[in-house]
């Protein structure tokens, strides 16, 4: 009982002043908590978005397609469990874990809640809004996949193989996600896809094509040779000078003009050139700022026992340069996945923001001023995967070791 | 010399001062060849359908009107741009003033030792910073301005010096020229630190408190008070005359909505920077200024506020450059910034490509001069260390 009244004493009573600040700010709270409570149980109508969910989440995908978009979804989960237990599985076999720490155990499956709440329990809502069995079906071969893949996965690390398997197993690794992509956009093209899945995979697309040209980028800023430093800081300080907004809607009506015919993207596909173009000049500012902490002594180090040039970087700088800025890294990406938004808004693509603001103007819902709702959930759903990968990079940066010797 | 001691002469290929220029030259002709396929594919495919590529077309009338200006539509593409760079400049100076005073008292906040308005700050910079801001420039448009206020016949009238209705915002303006109040807020601006200046001598010779906060704020007062009454400025509050509002100057929906959207965007992204300077700020700075006594204000404001900054500042310009930038958003909403203005125009006829190039030319030279003036300031407030 004391506690508890030091704890009120030291925290909303300590002064006259915190005492009002208490009463005023907690007045506030109270007002705010009420006013959203109300809207999401009592003057939200919600059927908007029980009757509109598909349009929300895929957009205007066929029908007769979305059974391809299950069985991607499935084989990926399949797959991120098989990666995951095949990393577990190295890491046991190199000695720097010990078959014990991934047996399963109570303190695991906790932390993983804890850890991973916010998403489930989103897809567990999103469940519960559908009307049809498919989605729970998906999960539920997604979730069972996952944990088959996980289990399998460590066997396939622990192996000993010589080099043309392992090299087999890589490219096996590699090729899925592509294969799936293939499966998947040769069904519909890009510009049949929309909603919520249209943001995911304009971030996802752009996040790993952006890398490679990022640390090119910035590895060129920090070179030695004058003309290349000049052509990558020119390159970064004109696309980080212009808004990206601009440079969509530059993208939208101009690219035709800059290409031959025969190459002229799809709209999804010019989105994607645009992020990838953008985010990559800010990763190179990123990195830049990785590289410049690594210590000299590493590099002095590294020459020392007589690595190359291309090993010394590979193997010594940029390891240790990444991890040092894995926030501002995540951070970038959180706000590249932000931006996929600007896509629809420039370039009419049908992503979730549009679709949100689409719905409101349906028959059964036109004139009833839903918008409110419709951005609520947009703004839940961004919410969330931003939130998620934002607490995810402060525990990757935790274990990591960042700042710590 | 390497003759001299016997070592072979290094053959032209291995030879790495040669490399490095291979290099280069390969890297430097890489990147020109892309440029000008992509110049040589533009110029055939702009010849080919006839479209200039020239600035040419910032003679032909605009032939549209941008809201909120009396610019007529027979004015050239060149004067309807300029006044769209002129909103933009509006709606990111308002922004920039508003996002820095509720970011810092937020970042402010989420240190408080009150539960209630930490978390409250928590909470806040969380939910803000994880959303896109394309959604709350649509969410403040349609549900606020055009949801939550009220029809103009019942707009809301905040005593007398506000007049909300889903028209616009209507708050009391001079009457006059703006171009000359504009120098007599500099003017002001100089006497406020020439005194804070005289303020500061005095305080070194004397010991008296310098004040010169209050000293400063008063030149500044008498300074603007004097010359707008020999220049004859008046004001107008704004009141509700029917269907529309007169007097005053009636702030745009767009306008109100781009404000709020940037605003609340970007403050929750300063918040975090200045909760970061606060706590970059060594501790003892803190125990000193209670030890000497001063009021909790008194050690934020005088003590740790001015370090922090001083740590704050690069990256809070850089929020300062994507506040502009993200200004280019309130084409959404139909805010004519410049960005309407060229997707305007460009529908209307003129090229597209010159336009856009002016335009980002344009975005360009006002990043490269805000990030000057970062580093100006950051250059005057820098700690120099031994």
């Amino acid at each position: 009982m004391s506690t508890t009244r030091t704890w009120l004493r030291h925290n909303l009573f300590r002064t006259r002043r915190d005492t009002v600040l208490t009463v005023v700010f907690g007045l506030l709270a109270l007002w705010l908590l009420y006013k959203t409570f109300r809207f999401i149980f009592v003057t939200g109508r919600w059927s908007i978005i029980e009757v509109n969910l598909q349009l929300l989440m895929i957009g205007r995908y066929p029908e007769a397609h979305v059974l391809r978009l299950a069985v991607t979804v499935v084989v990926l989960a399949l797959w991120g469990g098989l990666l995951a237990g095949f990393i577990r599985g190295r890491q046991v076999r190199s000695g720097r874990m010990t078959a014990a720490d991934s047996k399963l155990s109570r303190a695991r499956v906790t932390d993983l809640v804890e850890r991973l709440w916010i998403p489930l329990a989103l897809v567990v809502l999103l469940l519960m809004l559908t009307s049809t069995p498919g989605p729970w079906i998906m999960v539920g071969l997604a979730v069972a996949a996952a944990l088959v893949g996980r289990l399998v996965g460590p066997f396939v690390g622990r192996l000993r193989l010589p080099p043309i398997g392992s090299l087999l197993v890589v490219f096996v690794f590699g090729a899925i996600p592509v294969v799936l992509y293939f499966y998947v956009v040769t069904a519909v093209g890009f510009d049949g896809w929309g909603g919520f899945m249209l943001n995911l995979f304009l971030a996802v697309c752009s996040i790993i094509l952006c890398y490679p040209l990022g640390v090119l980028l910035a590895l060129g800023r920090r070179s030695g040779l004058p003309l290349v430093r000049l052509v990558c800081t020119t390159y970064i300080e004109v696309i980080r000078g212009a808004p990206l907004f601009v440079l969509l809607l530059l993208a939208n009506v101009a690219l035709g003009f800059f290409v031959p015919d025969s190459l002229a993207p799809a709209t999804s596909t010019r989105a994607i050139v645009v992020f990838t173009f953008f985010t990559a000049a800010y990763m190179a500012e990123i990195i830049r700022g990785g590289l410049q902490s690594v210590p000299r002594g590493q590099i002095e180090a590294a020459k020392a026992v007589g690595l190359s040039p291309i090993r010394q970087t590979g193997y010594i700088v940029l390891p240790q340069a990444l991890r040092n800025v894995i926030p501002a890294q995540i951070g970038q990406l959180i706000s590249l996945f932000k931006d996929t938004t600007l896509a629809g808004i420039a370039m009419g693509l049908f992503d979730l923001l549009q679709v949100s603001g689409a719905i409101t103007s349906q028959e059964d819902f036109r004139g009833q001023g839903l918008i409110a709702e419709t951005l609520t959930f947009a703004a839940l759903m961004f919410w969330v995967v931003s939130y998620t990968m934002s607490r995810e990079s402060q525990r990757l940066e935790k274990r990591l070791g960042v700042g710590i010797r | 010399m390497t003759a001299a001691l016997g070592t072979p002469r290094v053959p032209v290929w291995r030879d790495v001062r040669v490399l490095k220029w291979v290099a280069q030259i390969i890297v430097v002709a890489i990147a020109v060849a892309i440029v000008v396929w992509l110049y040589g594919n533009y110029v055939e495919n702009a010849s080919r359908q006839n479209i200039p590529t020239d600035m040419g077309f910032l003679d032909n009338p605009a032939s549209f009107q941008i809201t909120g200006n009396s610019l007529s539509q027979n004015a050239p593409v060149r004067d309807a741009l300029y006044q769209g760079f002129l909103n933009t400049l509006r709606v990111s100076v308002v922004a920039i003033v508003a996002a820095t005073v509720l970011g810092t008292v937020i970042g402010i906040a989420r240190l408080s030792t009150n539960w209630v308005v930490r978390q409250l700050a928590t909470v806040y910079v969380e939910a803000v910073r994880n959303i896109p801001l394309a959604l709350f420039l649509t969410a403040g448009f349609l549900v606020v301005v055009l949801g939550v206020f009220p029809q103009i016949t019942d707009a809301w009238d905040l005593a007398g010096l506000a007049v909300v209705s889903n028209r616009g915002v209507a708050v009391p303006w001079f009457e006059g020229s703006g171009a000359g109040l504009l120098v007599l807020f500099g003017a002001g601006a100089v006497a406020w630190f020439a005194a804070a200046k005289w303020r500061g001598r005095v305080a070194d010779r004397t010991g008296a408190l310098p004040r010169s906060g209050l000293w400063g704020f008063g030149a500044f007062a008498v300074v603007v008070a004097v010359g707008w009454g020999i220049f004859g400025y008046s004001y107008t509050l704004p009141s509700l005359d029917g269907r529309g509002t007169i007097g005053g100057i009636r702030i745009d929906p767009s306008f109100f909505a781009l404000f709020f959207a940037l605003t609340i965007y970007t403050a929750s992204h300063i918040a975090e920077i200045v909760r970061g300077s606060i706590q970059a700020v060594a501790r003892g700075q803190a125990e000193a200024a209670d030890a000497v006594a001063l009021s909790g204000f008194q050690r934020m404001w005088y003590v740790i506020l001015p370090q922090a900054l001083r740590i704050g500042l690069p990256p809070i310009g850089n929020q300062y450059l994507n506040l502009i930038k993200n200004s280019s958003l309130g084409a959404a909403i139909g805010y004519y910034d410049m960005t309407l203005v060229a997707k305007t125009t460009v529908g209307n006829g003129s090229p597209a490509v010159p336009v856009f190039f002016l335009v980002m030319v344009v975005y360009i030279a006002i990043s490269l001069i805000v990030s000057a003036l970062v580093n100006v300031a950051n250059r005057r407030f820098a700690l120099v260390e031994r």
